[in-house]
Formats: structure tokens, sequence, C-alpha cells
């Protein structure tokens, strides 16, 4: 398999300023059933996912951070279409997914996932290279130029094909089975990959090997990655962009350097605060918050944030913070009032 | 409990220091089964002083678990050989009879894990836990537990604890499970806190709140801690020392400055390499290349050797002898001059 660049990819339509994936207000509601057998009335709402919109240029790695229940594996799923939106769109190089649109087919064909858990993400029965070859074989390719084809993706992502072809899932170690999942996701050739925490459930030492084996293949394939961890490090190494999620809500998006170097919103610097410091010299002796991440089923007024913040005033109730920039064409976002000029908070920003 | 100094193992240092209060002397766990006998513990000697908190640092399959439920007995007993000397507070753990064992569990030494959900019953409230673990080892009257239970959560910060009392597992978060599993260990006043990465499973900005609290408690309440973990971070802000753990043996300790700032063992230096922080963009992380050893299989010589950059025939032939650096500080590796 030669190595395509993006920029000579046949299957680019709009060019490189046009972005690969656009979303727009994308929205999934979980209506929770109340009683026996799912009847009567309803029991709560988990906004999973709540209005997120956000572009990922071609060729760009954008990651996407948050803590647990706040809606980033449920983005990547509905990404994926693995579960439907209630709302929103996804644009894929300028076309629009769905009816009307490109067939989620054609849109599998190139987009493809990896998720955390190796094991369960593989047919057990199935030999690896069988594994790799499935998808192929679905849409059409002989089966011999799949087998070879899947030889040719387990030497790419470092597995020895005569070795390791004819193994099974259980024979593998966990480092080895997430190598097999992303040799899959490539299978088809896809121009952008979903990782799911794909590293999060691996040992230090492999983490780094499969870190560095997704930065090879980016280069290589000329591939476009959307990155959902909830290590703020790992997603600092590999992110060009940054998206920070929190109760189903984008709280800020800008440029890696930005978002690390000066994050804006007070849930990212805590975020960021949080880390353990590998220097015993520095140790933290104050959390930086308190309290766990709010229940996502009927999350608090305005900012979802405030129950936690120490800087929520009475406007952070009553409205809810728009994803703005500083200045027009800011790259960098934040929905937070303390950086809105004019929101009625008092370490807001005057009007300019 | 022994009044003479004793040097143990890879502890030079005890001559000015209280008596300690762990003592391990050459553990070795291997479990047998019909196919293969696995060497999980391989020969680990360390002490532990009184309120010193030391943290096992390694990667799964590295051992850390099996020589933390070790030292509490927690091994299945027909399919677990455990060796060596195990001294906690004056006990000799592997030869206690059951009800020793069960008086020594809680009362001595208790441990909390990575699940609470998995650890807490959840057909019982919290309240009703706490209070059955003080009346079991202490035998007080139930209303006496049930206040001890209330103090107890205040103890370790649950916000309106006495609400919280009549709450089940599942009604809890996860930060606030694991603090009411910490509650319950520290219930009767344990000398010796076992903590198998209780940290692990919580979100960054629960994990930190949980590490301080572990870190104040241990100063309050003066217990010995040993803490087992896989993250470089979570040993920064909590160990005094650390011993890094590879295939069943200790191949580096010291105290956790001095293992972070010049670990000597390559596989700790691999390992900080291998571990992302801020300043590595764009550059690749340096990767220990193949997989830890198969622990029943393992080889003569150095177990990290395969792995090693710097391995030569004589890594291969037998195992490196520990050396000892001053401060406290021990490598088992041959390219360390002692």
């Amino acid at each position: 398999m030669s190595p395509v660049s993006a920029s000579r990819d046949p299957r680019d339509r709009g060019g490189s300023a046009q972005p690969l994936l656009a979303v727009r207000d994308l929205t999934r509601h979980f209506v929770l059933a109340r009683g026996f057998f799912g009847l009567g009335r309803s029991a709560g709402v988990v906004r999973a996912v709540d209005g997120v919109s956000f572009t990922v240029a071609k060729g760009e790695t954008l990651g996407i951070v948050g803590e647990s229940g706040c809606g980033k594996s449920t983005t990547a799923r509905l990404l994926m279409r693995l579960i439907e939106p209630d709302s929103g769109e996804v644009v894929f190089d300028g076309e629009s997914v769905g009816p009307g649109g490109m067939e989620l087919r054609e849109m599998r064909r190139q987009m493809q996932m990896v998720f955390q858990d190796s094991y369960a993400s593989l047919n057990p029965r199935l030999p690896i290279e069988d594994s790799i070859a499935f998808a192929p074989i679905v849409h059409g390719v002989p089966k011999a130029r799949a087998r070879a084809k899947a030889r040719d993706l387990l030497a790419a992502v470092g597995l020895a094909p005569d070795q390791f072809a004819q193994r099974y899932p259980h024979q593998l170690s966990g480092g080895q089975r997430q190598r097999v999942n992303i040799a899959r996701a490539l299978a088809l050739e896809p121009r952008l990959i979903v990782l799911d925490e794909p590293v999060s459930a691996l040992d230090k030492s492999v983490e780094a090997q499969v870190l560095n084996l997704l930065l090879d293949l980016k280069r290589d394939f000329g591939l476009t990655y959307v990155f959902i961890s909830h290590d703020l490090n790992v997603v600092q190494f590999v992110s060009d962009r940054v998206l920070v999620m929190y109760l189903g809500r984008v709280v800020e998006l800008g440029p890696v350097e930005a978002i690390y170097g000066a994050p804006r919103h007070p849930y990212t610097r805590a975020l960021l605060a949080s880390r353990p410091s590998m220097d015993p010299a520095r140790r933290m002796t104050e959390p930086p918050l308190t309290g766990d991440p709010p229940n996502p089923i009927n999350p608090p007024s305005g900012c979802r944030f405030r129950t936690r913040c120490a800087f929520a005033e009475a406007v952070c109730a009553e409205r809810e913070p728009a994803l703005a920039g500083a200045f027009a064409g800011d790259a960098h976002l934040a929905a937070c009032h303390m950086t809105a000029a004019g929101s009625g908070h008092s370490r807001a920003p005057g009007r300019a | 409990m022994t009044t003479t100094t004793v040097t143990l193992g890879n502890d030079t240092a005890t001559e000015r220091a209280p008596a300690p209060l762990a003592e391990v002397r050459d553990l070795t766990v291997r479990f047998v089964s019909r196919e293969a006998t696995v060497h999980a513990v391989n020969g680990v000697s360390f002490t532990l002083a009184p309120g010193e908190v030391l943290v096992i640092l390694g990667e799964s399959g590295s051992g850390k678990s099996v020589t933390l439920r070790a030292l509490m007995r927690l091994l299945p007993p027909k399919r677990s050989i455990i060796e060596g000397r195990v001294r906690i507070a004056g006990h000799d753990v592997l030869a206690l009879s059951p009800a020793a064992l069960e008086d020594f569990r809680g009362g001595v030494a208790s441990m909390i894990f990575q699940e609470p959900m998995t650890a807490l019953d959840p057909v019982f409230t919290i309240g009703t836990q706490i209070a059955e673990t003080i009346i079991r080892h202490e035998g007080v009257s139930r209303a006496e537990a049930d206040r001890r239970a209330l103090e107890l959560l205040e103890l370790v910060q649950i916000p309106s604890a006495k609400r919280r009392l009549a709450a089940y597992p599942h009604e809890l978060s996860g930060g606030l499970r694991q603090r009411a599993m910490i509650a319950i260990a520290l219930a009767c006043r344990p000398k010796l806190l076992l903590a198998d990465e209780p940290t692990t499973a919580l979100d960054a900005t629960v994990q930190i709140q949980i590490l301080l609290l572990l870190r104040r408690l241990k100063e309050e309440l003066g217990m010995g801690v040993i803490f087992v973990t896989h993250d470089l971070g979570v040993a920064g802000e909590i160990a005094d020392r650390v011993a890094v753990m590879y295939a069943g043996r200790f191949v580096e300790a010291g105290e956790v400055a001095e293992v972070m700032k010049r670990p000597l063992h390559p596989y700790t230096q691999g390992l900080m390499g291998s571990t992302v922080h801020a300043g590595l963009r764009g550059s690749r992380l340096a990767a220990i290349p193949g997989a830890p050893p198969d622990l029943s299989r393992l080889p003569p010589g150095c177990a990290f050797a395969p792995r090693c950059a710097f391995a030569e025939a004589a890594c291969r032939e037998r195992l490196p002898q520990e050396k000892h650096l001053p401060p406290r500080h021990m490598a088992r590796c041959i390219r360390v001059a002692a």
C-alpha cells in the first residue's frame, strides 16, 4: 500500500481550506424511563451531547478532553452514526452525512474508529488477519487482495505478518491488540480516524509505542484524527487543536498552545492544575476543584460549571455563556461570562 | 517487635530510625496450576517505618498488586504459595491462624481498592458497613459504632455526612464512594494502610482530591502506607520512598526525589522516557521496545535484559545483585557502580 498524502488524495473535494469534518449543533439526549419495564413517566433526561459544534481541518488532529460523563465518547459515536443524533449536522468534506447527502456506507469508508477496549472490539473467533480483511471484503474487495492488504497493514503497525496473521485476539497482548484495531481501521483507507481513548487501557511503556505509531501512520497515510482522551498529557502530545467538554457542552476550544499555555475557562484551568506533578518538590496543597463532576441528568441552569466554579455569580445561573473568542476571528474560544465583554459578570472585560 | 537494629535487604539506614512498622524479607509468590507455575513475586525485601509512604510503581503483571495482597494474605490459599517473612507491627503474618488473621485484617492493616463499587457491599448502607466493621473488631455498642461512623465520614470529608450514612454505594458518585471505602478501611485505626491503585479509576479533578486526603490522613493518624500505582505523577504527589517493580522484583528503590531525579535502572529511565508530559510535543517518545516477560517462563538473568538497550552477556547469565548508593538508593543493574 503506497502512502498517499492528503493533498494528492483523489477523494479530496473542497481543497485544503475546506474542513474535512464540520459538526454543527450536534445534540443527543437520552430519556430515562422510570418504573418497571419502562412504564410510567420519564425520570429525567441525560443531556449527553448538547449543541456541540466544531470543525476538523484536513491533516489536523483535534483532541477532545473532559471527565467521565462529559459526552466525549457519545460525540465520537454520533460522528460515526453508531447512535443517531436528535439534531445537528455532520458535514464530511463539504457533503452533509445522512438522508439526501452522503450515505453512511460511503461515510464509513472515509471515517473509521478505534475503541478503548481492544479485546471487546475484535471478533474472538476470527484470526486477526480475517478481522482486518473483513470490512474490505464487505465493501467488495476480492478476498485474496483484501488478505494481502491485511498483511501489509499488520506490517505497517509493527506486527510481523508471518508471525501474527493467523493468531486470535486472546493470543495477543493489549498493546498488540490495539495495533490490530488500528490496522483494521486503516483497512478501508479512511481519511479520518476517530480514536476513542485508544491508549488508556495500555501500560505506560506500551502507550508510548502506540502513540509513536499513531504519529507515524498519520504522516505516512495522510490521515486526520479526532483523538478523545481523559489524559491531558496525551492530548497535549498528539493534538493540534483541543476541545474541552463539560456536561455535554464545549467550554473551550483552541490551538493546543493556547489551551495549555493560556487557558481561559476556569474549568480548563482547574483540569490542567489537577495533573499530578512528577516533582515531589512541587506538591499540591489544595485541590483545584472540590466535588465530583455532577450527574449529566438535569444539569444546572445557565453555565453548567457554575456549581463547582469559584467565580460563579448570579449571571452564571441566569444565562448560559456563548462559546466566543476574545476578538473577531479569534481561534481560541471559551464559554465563560468572565471572558465575554458586557456579560454582567464583575470580572468581565469592558466593552471595547 | 524487635528492639535491636536490623539491617535488612535493601534498607541500610535503620540505625536511627524507629522500629519498622513492616519488614518484608525474600517474599516470593507463585501461582501453581496444572499447566504452569507463574512466578509473580520473586524475592522482595523492604522495611517501612511508621508514618512512611512507600509507593510501589510498576506496570500490569509486574507483581505489585500480588505483593500487596500477600501482605494481608488475600491470595487464594489453594493456588498460591507464599514464602519469605512478613512482619507487620509485631505480627508474623504468614504464620497467623485464621482467627488471628481476621483480627489482623482491618485491625492492624487494611486495604483500599481501585473499584469501590466492587469492594463495597451493594445491599447495605455506608453507615451500616462502617459500624459493622467497628463492632466486629472492638465489640462496642451499636450506638457507639454509629457515632464513630459519622466521625469517620467527616474525617474523609464527605459533605453532609449525616445524610450519607444512610446512602447505599450506588447512590454515591465515584469520588464519594472512594472516600467511603477509605472510611471503612480506617474504621479500626489500622497502623498500616495498603492502597491498590485507589485513584486510577477516578477523574483527574477527583484523583488529586483523594491523593491530598490520603496525605492528610496519613499525617493525622500516623499510619504507614504502601501505595501501588502505575502512575509516576501519583508517586510524585504522595511517596516518601519509591520502589520500581519489574517481573516480580524491586529493580530500583529509593527516596522519591532521588529516584525521580536520578533514575539508575534502565527500566525506570525507560518508564520516565515513555511517560508523556508537557514539552514533548512534536518529538518521538522514547518508548521501551517489546513487552514484559511471561512470568511462567522467566529468563535466568535480568528479566529486563531482552528489552534493554544496554544488555550484555553477563545480564542474561545471572541475576544482577542489588547495588546501593547513598542516600538509600538501590538498583539491580550491573551498570550501576556501587
